[in-house]
């Protein structure tokens, strides 16, 4: 696989010292990222090290309680019509899907930009049927959600978030929830999208789909980054005991 | 040509399939199935053949009330001598193709609006037209339509007045009221949760009794309102408070995934609401809905204690006439049956609705 590595200039998401608590639980501990511009990152870490959280403030689905995020050069206050047009561009992928069930699979698809962007129905649709060719998908476009399996409902979820042409994609551990035998054909479609120059934050502990894409691989344990580099260097040469006992752990 | 393969059918045993079959499995299954398959046709021998004989062998169908005491069967006439006065009250004789009509023109237009896919624009004109028609012909006054008091309605269309207004008026302020109670806002959620709580502490008489004899203590001299209007919005406000219950159910078994999902394309508040949340969740409680609204529907008669003359009502009051006394049984299957239909085709709309929007399943 050869993927331009390089990420053009310019940063897309910021966070300055960024905290958040779960009741008395200090989820994020001071938080301090830059994202460039079509910058790849992938992102892990132990199970409730917060890193589904970290991402999951970059669109407000949860809410940070001390610090600044930035996305796009608009900063996320309370602010309901920012948040808004920061979820119009940064499209997410969770790990049970979460497509519409009682939609079709096109329906799932053109809902965003008919209501948020208001494009006519029939271009919506033909938008729609674009991205389903894209995610390899297209015959399925007049089922429902439960008809598919795991990966193809995946494949719709990335393409229901593209078609809103968000600037950056969140992935959600996408691959987590899938039987092993499906999880290539989503990491496939992760793999164009990269190509395309895509900026994304991606949390899985897929590493090898990390040493292939990734510009820069964090690990992240109590809340906070314990270390970020390159993922020859992160895999070569982890500094930080914990790093080497969890990629001990994954790796075998 | 590819060669078929015959593979010789072998049947199942005469014993299992066919009406052998499922007599043994359904009505002799081990003893104590046998026993009660004996027993209920026991009691079906002795009870179905006088019922017949008493509804349809020995009845009077159109008599007076003194040929009606001499006959052994029922006395159906106390139902054909007086179905106008049963069906409309004291709407003046001469005018009740008024209400007739009126009542035609709401079957027709639910019978129509069966269908899912006339759930257009058109439709909702013709909703408007109807129900604008619908009252021109109820309260006359104009087009030479003798004008006809509200106190004059009675009967069968009184009742669907107050049970098709009740229950379209209800549905989405339950809805809203539902939303209400699950909202972020703390002041929006105590007053929802105040609205329910209080209602459904009280029993539906004490709030139509409230309408008709307290809330008018309130008004200034001279101002009225329509007695009608007030015990309709009575049942509007009593269901609501329920519906709102039901939908807070399916609105709890959404997960949160739905949400963050359509919050994640952009969508807000209003719209995964309306395009996300709704569809889902009022789908699943569609049966806890429809009993509701059967209840609702059956609840109307309760208007009988604020002397209004629903259809309960006007069977009564022939049933009082010295003539007819007496002949409370047939008067009441009568009422009986048209409640059941009423009630009957809304269950059944259910059922095919709710197999209809199952497809994605």
């Amino acid at each position: 696989m050869n993927i331009e590595k390089k990420a053009s200039e310019g940063q897309m998401i910021e966070f300055i010292d960024v905290h958040k608590w779960f009741g008395e639980f200090h989820v994020l501990q001071g938080i301090d990222l830059t994202v460039g511009k079509q910058e790849r990152i992938v992102i892990c870490g132990p199970s409730g090290s917060g890193k589904s959280t970290l991402i999951r403030c970059i669109n407000r689905l949860e809410e940070h309680q001390r610090g600044r995020i930035t996305v796009d050069g608009i900063e996320l206050t309370n602010n309901i019509k920012n948040i808004e047009k920061i979820r119009a561009e940064v499209g997410m992928v969770f790990q049970h899907f979460n497509l519409f069930p009682h939609l079709t699979i096109v329906e799932n698809l053109a809902l965003g930009p008919l209501w948020v962007k208001k494009v006519p129905k029939k271009e919506a649709e033909e938008a729609a049927m674009v991205y389903l060719e894209k995610v390899h998908i297209a015959e399925q476009a007049r089922k429902y959600p439960g008809q598919l399996s795991g990966g193809q409902q995946q494949r719709v979820a990335i393409a229901r978030s593209l078609c809103m042409n968000p600037k950056v994609m969140l992935f959600d551990e996408p691959t987590s929830a899938l039987d092993p035998e499906m999880i290539k054909e989503v990491l496939d479609v992760m793999i164009e999208l990269a190509r395309e120059g895509m900026t994304m934050i991606v949390v899985t502990h897929e590493m090898g789909f990390a040493k292939s894409v990734a510009h820069r691989v964090l690990f992240m344990d109590f809340g906070k980054i314990v270390e970020g580099n390159t993922p020859e260097e992160f895999f070569k040469n982890p500094q930080h005991e914990r790093t080497k006992l969890f990629l001990s752990q994954i790796l075998h | 040509m590819e060669q078929a393969v015959q593979a010789e059918e072998v049947r199942p045993p005469v014993t299992q399939i066919g009406v052998i079959g499922w007599v043994r499995h359904n009505l002799f299954n081990g003893v104590f199935n046998s026993l009660l398959t004996i027993v209920t046709l026991f009691f079906l021998w002795k009870v179905v053949p006088p019922f017949f004989r008493w509804a349809f062998i020995d009845s009077a169908w159109h008599t007076t009330g003194q040929a009606c005491k001499q006959a052994a069967g029922a006395c159906w006439s106390v139902v054909s001598m007086n179905y106008r006065f049963i069906l409309f009250g004291f709407y003046p004789y001469e005018q009740q193709w008024r209400p007739f009509l009126a009542m035609m023109i709401l079957f027709g237009l639910l019978f129509y609006s069966r269908n899912r896919n006339h759930w257009k624009k058109p439709l909702a004109y013709a909703w408007i037209i109807g129900l604008f028609t619908m009252g021109l012909l109820m309260k006359g006054g104009i087009f030479g339509l003798k004008s006809v008091e509200s106190t004059q309605w009675g009967g069968l269309p009184l009742t669907l007045l107050l049970a098709v207004f009740g229950l379209t008026a209800a549905y989405p302020l339950g809805v809203i009221l539902a939303l209400g109670r699950r909202s972020k806002m703390p002041g929006v959620k105590a007053l929802s949760i105040l609205y329910i709580e209080l209602i459904r502490g009280v029993p539906l008489i004490s709030l139509l009794f409230m309408s008709a004899i307290i809330f008018p203590l309130f008004l200034p001299e001279g101002v009225t309102f329509n007695k009608i209007l007030r015990a309709q919005v009575a049942i509007i406000l009593f269901t609501a408070a329920y519906i709102a219950e039901v939908v807070r159910g399916g609105l709890q078994a959404m997960s949160r995934g739905q949400y963050e999902a359509a919050e994640s394309i952009g969508l807000n508040y209003y719209l995964t609401m309306r395009l996300v949340i709704l569809p889902q969740a009022l789908k699943i409680v569609i049966p806890p809905t429809v009993s509701i609204l059967i209840s609702a529907f059956k609840d109307t008669s309760l208007v009988v204690i604020i002397a209004l003359f629903d259809l309960l009502k006007t069977t009564q009051t022939v049933l009082s006439n010295p003539e007819w006394m007496g002949f409370s049984r047939e008067a009441y299957v009568f009422v009986g049956i048209l409640y059941f239909l009423g009630c009957f085709s809304m269950s059944n709309y259910s059922r095919k609705l709710e197999k209809e929007l199952s497809r994605g399943d």
